[in-house]
């Protein structure tokens, strides 16, 4: 099994513990992924609003280098999946931005095809991983840590390949498959703020702390993110969102979970690098970690 | 006049090019495609009408036939199932063999499916070519006559199925009325008041399920379902297989002794008919006004059938009537019916299925079914509207469209929701005064007296708000909300999200196939829609036949149906059925297959792959032989036989590669 990867910035900056726990995971799993060569800017969030064709356009030249790798295109981070998706959607359906996506793509001498299939790593591991190999390769379950899985937008909407689109699960299914329990979490797919917390600070605070309080009203411990946005707003601003009752719970990537469960040593999964420190929350459930 | 049937006289052949309005001339070029027709080998004439199937279009056909002295005719427009029989009827009426013809579909293989015009004329070129190549070698055929047995059969017995039943039965046939549950009624049975009417559904009902029960040309089997059907139109012959329900049918009276007598002094499980809403003993009668009013056992509850080892004081209440047979087994019964109609009806949207509205996480989310059940009077709180802790609610919240115009779940409208869930409004608004929230896509509301319904609610304070809901939670933004469910939607009219806190959520769940309708669909060899919806042999002028003879459709096992609709559906199935039954004799096609005896070497291959077991092997010969009113022309025998000699009558070898090769030599 080999992937085309991805990374786009965030996994190369602020979402730095994403790309190490899931380097670490499918190499644990024996999954090959090659960085995809000379790859440029995902073209999401602020591009999209400011300049759509851009946004395509840089897309679409991602797109055009991985289909020449012939392989499918592995890509972590909720907004590239999305604008990756969306550029291969928009080209297809409205031939005048199929027409200007190919003379950008001409402009700088790279094949018109960009039909790679984009594929999420939730999806590769549930459909070509399968539950029951990477239960077989779990070495310290997670038995008994409650998590509230939280998607947030871009993964599931509006496109919504491999998961349902207002209930997604596929998440729920992976961290099971690794001993966790699942809390329910009705707002697993509301919006996180995006960046509204720096545009307008009140209306992106109190996104936030509706997330985080119920998770905490339901009983996590944990959460679980597949998005360096929403991983960043729920763990950067739990003072800031505390009222009476103080948040204090660790938000991690779906991916250092597995990596946890598949015997990672904490510090090559990213944990460092979080504000809040994991290990007393370990020693309580008495989950075993390298 | 050239003889018609000899084989040595070359055939005149005539092709005749529809335009079907612009249905198949947008698309297809058809003048050229006639043109182009009339230089073909042995076409004596080409034509070209606007509408081939119509009076004058059929004349131009006969008269060629009398002109030109054709013996072979091409028609290039629609499907065969559309328009074969009248086309043969031409041919007939022109004094030559109905089987002479050979029909093109261009509508829907080509004109349908296609936008280039060129491409599209070139491929009905390659058909019509096909055809003409093919026709040549049509032989005469005549069609079977068989008599019909004037015994229907009904499958289901819901209301559809009870009025078919009812008016076949009136008419003086014998009917038998199959059904799966222990009571026929069907969800009408359900139900208290209907809209838009609120007659009292049971007053409506009842009495006619008392008639089906009494009606000596009825012959009712519940908690039975149809095993097997063979045959064909007018002779079908049908096993039922009876499941047991522990008690002898003929001698119970329906006294209920015994379930006062049960061991059990409380119900303990859940109660079907109540949706799990109240709780029956093991030994039970579905509901009050059951028919038949019969008992039946639950083996999976009672203590007989656990350990053998109850005190049995039912039976004792029985006493010399000796109604109980605890060793009462599943039977089979055969009987022998000219046609069937089927009226298995629908499902319910399993409510859980979309998660963000909370079925099944609180408790007083409810499926509209169940508060159809909690607004009846003889349901599990008598009519009385409560929540799950006694309280009656203050605030109450309708969702439409759960389950229903949905690409995530059902895309298809299930019609009768905005209409139910106006008079679930209606009811709960009148009997709890509580304020009543509609959360509406759009308002359905076609019908009789339907829209002046929806007036009424408007008058009568019940808040409508445009827009899908998005959830309904329990998390609360402000104090008012603490303890309620919060109903989230987009109020499409007004521009901004509502929250609208609640003490009951109603799901108004659509309407589905029943979750075996493939298997029942196989069953009686019927098509369904990619929903799986059976299929009606034509939308507007077949809506109750199939393309199975003798098998019709009533009721929402064929779509999403209110009860008019039903019954009216219900009836012109009844009348199809006592039409074919008075008219005694139907034609068969003639597309069966038969042995060429000095070739077949009895190996007996296709007596395994027959499908309908029409294939039997004569032992003095030692030669397969097809019984040919069995035989339904599905052709496996004659693309199986390894030696080549089983021939299908017009599927030919020859006449199938003379089509393919017309196929292929391109022009």
């Amino acid at each position: 099994m080999k992937y085309a990867y991805y990374p786009g910035c965030s996994l190369k900056g602020t979402g730095r513990a994403y790309e190490e726990s899931l380097l670490a995971v499918f190499r644990a799993l024996g999954v090959e992924l090659e960085e995809l060569e000379d790859w440029n800017c995902c073209g999401a969030t602020t591009y999209i609003s400011y300049g759509e064709l851009q946004s395509y356009a840089l897309a679409a030249r991602n797109l055009s280098l991985a289909k020449q790798m012939g392989r499918d295109l592995m890509a972590p981070c909720a907004a590239c999946y999305l604008v990756l998706n969306k550029t291969q959607h928009y080209v297809r359906e409205y031939p005048w931005i199929g027409q200007i996506v190919d003379h950008a793509l001409d402009a700088i001498h790279l094949p018109k095809d960009i039909g790679v299939k984009v594929r999420h790593p939730l999806d590769i591991l549930l459909n070509d991983v399968g539950l029951e190999a990477l239960k077989a390769k779990v070495v310290h379950p997670l038995t008994g840590l409650k998590v509230a899985t939280y998607y947030g937008c871009q993964m599931v909407r509006p496109y919504a390949s491999f998961d349902n689109q207002r209930n997604p699960t596929s998440m729920d299914r992976v961290l099971e498959a690794c001993g966790a329990t699942i809390v329910y979490y009705p707002v697993k797919t509301h919006c996180c703020g995006g960046s509204q917390k720096g545009t307008l600070p009140e209306i992106g605070l109190n996104l936030i702390r509706r997330l985080l309080t119920e998770a905490q009203r339901n009983g996590a411990e944990a959460i679980a993110t597949v998005c360096p946005l929403c991983q960043f707003n729920l763990e950067a601003f739990q003072d800031e969102a505390s009222t009476t009752s103080k948040f204090h719970i660790p938000v991690l990537y779906f991916t250092q979970l597995l990596a946890l469960a598949l015997g990672v040593r904490l510090n090559e999964a990213g944990f460092q690098r979080s504000f809040i420190n994991i290990k007393p929350l370990l020693a309580e459930k008495e989950i075993a970690y390298a | 006049m050239p003889d018609a049937h000899n084989p040595d006289t070359p055939p005149r052949i005539g092709v005749y090019v529809c335009h079907c309005g612009t249905n198949i001339a947008a698309t297809i070029d058809v003048p050229a495609l006639a043109e182009y027709a009339a230089g073909l080998p042995d076409v004596v004439v080409a034509r070209e009408y606007k509408y081939m199937c119509s009076d004058p279009g059929q004349e131009l056909i006969r008269q060629d036939i009398r002109e030109h002295n054709l013996t072979r005719i091409v028609v290039a427009s629609c499907s065969p199932l559309m328009h074969e029989p009248t086309f043969r009827g031409a041919l007939v009426r022109a004094g030559i063999n109905a089987f002479f013809l050979q029909m093109v579909n261009i509508r829907e293989h080509v004109s349908w499916v296609h936008t280039n015009k060129e491409e599209a004329t070139a491929k009905a070129k390659d058909l019509v070519r096909a055809a003409v190549r093919r026709v040549r070698l049509h032989k005469p055929l005549e069609k079977r006559r068989v008599e019909i047995k004037p015994e229907v059969l009904v499958v289901g017995g819901g209301i559809a199925g009870i009025h078919a039943a009812l008016t076949i039965a009136n008419s003086g046939k014998h009917v038998y009325l199959v059904e799966r549950q222990p009571t026929i009624g069907g969800h009408m049975a359900l139900f208290d008041k209907t809209f838009p009417t609120l007659d009292c559904a049971a007053c409506i009902l009842t009495p006619k399920m008392t008639a089906v029960g009494s009606h000596p040309n009825i012959t009712l089997w519940t908690y039975a379902e149809v095993a097997a059907v063979e045959g064909y139109v007018g002779n079908y012959k049908v096993k039922v297989r009876h499941k047991p329900r522990y008690i002898v049918e003929d001698l119970c009276i329906g006294c209920q002794e015994c379930v006062e007598a049960c061991v059990y002094k409380e119900g303990r499980w859940a109660d079907e008919f109540n949706l799990g809403l109240s709780k029956r003993k093991p030994i039970y009668l579905p509901f009050p006004q059951a028919v038949p009013q019969k008992v039946l056992i639950d083996p999976e509850a009672c203590i007989e059938f656990k350990s053998h080892k109850c005190k049995k004081t039912c039976v004792e209440a029985c006493g010399e009537r000796k109604a109980i047979d605890f060793k009462q087994e599943a039977s089979t019964e055969e009987i022998d019916v000219g046609s069937i109609i089927v009226s298995t009806g629908f499902k319910t949207f399993a409510a859980h299925r979309n998660a963000c509205y909370g079925y099944g996480v609180y408790p007083n989310v409810y499926t509209s079914l169940e508060v159809e059940r909690l607004v009846n009077a003889s349901g599990p709180t008598s009519g009385e509207i409560v929540l799950r802790d006694g309280t009656t609610p203050k605030m109450v919240g309708i969702i439409h469209c759960v389950g229903s115009r949905d690409h995530n779940t059902n895309r298809w409208c299930s019609k009768v929701c905005c209409m139910y869930s106006l008079k679930l409004a209606h009811l709960i608004r009148e009997r709890t005064g509580a304020e009543v929230y509609n959360f509406y896509i759009d308002m359905r509301t076609p019908g009789k007296g339907y829209e002046e319904f929806y007036d009424r609610l408007l008058d009568e304070g019940v808040h409508f708000i445009r827009g899908r809901v998005a959830e309904v939670a329990d998390w609360p933004i402000h104090p008012s909300e603490e303890g309620k469910l919060v109903i989230r939607a987009e109020d499409t009219l007004a521009g901004f999200v509502r929250r609208i806190p609640v003490d009951m959520v109603v799901l108004s769940v659509g309407l589905e196939p029943q979750s075996d309708a493939r298997d029942v669909r196989r069953l009686f060899n019927i098509s369904c829609s990619e929903e799986g919806w059976f299929l009606e042999r034509h939308p507007k002028l077949a809506p109750v036949s199939t393309f199975t003879d003798g098998v019709f459709i009533a009721g929402a096992c064929q779509g999403p149906k209110d009860i008019p609709d039903s019954v009216a559906q219900a009836g012109a199935a009844a009348a199809e059925a006592m039409a074919l039954a008075d008219a005694k004799y139907v034609e068969l096609e003639p597309y069966t297959a038969h042995v060429i005896e000095d070739a077949c070497s009895g190996c007996k291959t296709c007596l395994t792959i027959c499908p309908y077991t029409a294939i039997a092997f004569v032992e003095e010969t030692k030669k397969a032989r097809v019984n040919e009113v069995l035989c339904k022309g599905c052709g496996t025998c004659a693309a199986t036989c390894p030696s080549g000699s089983i021939e299908q009558n017009l599927f030919e070898d020859q006449e199938i590669f003379e089509e393919v090769e017309g196929l292929l030599a391109y022009a």
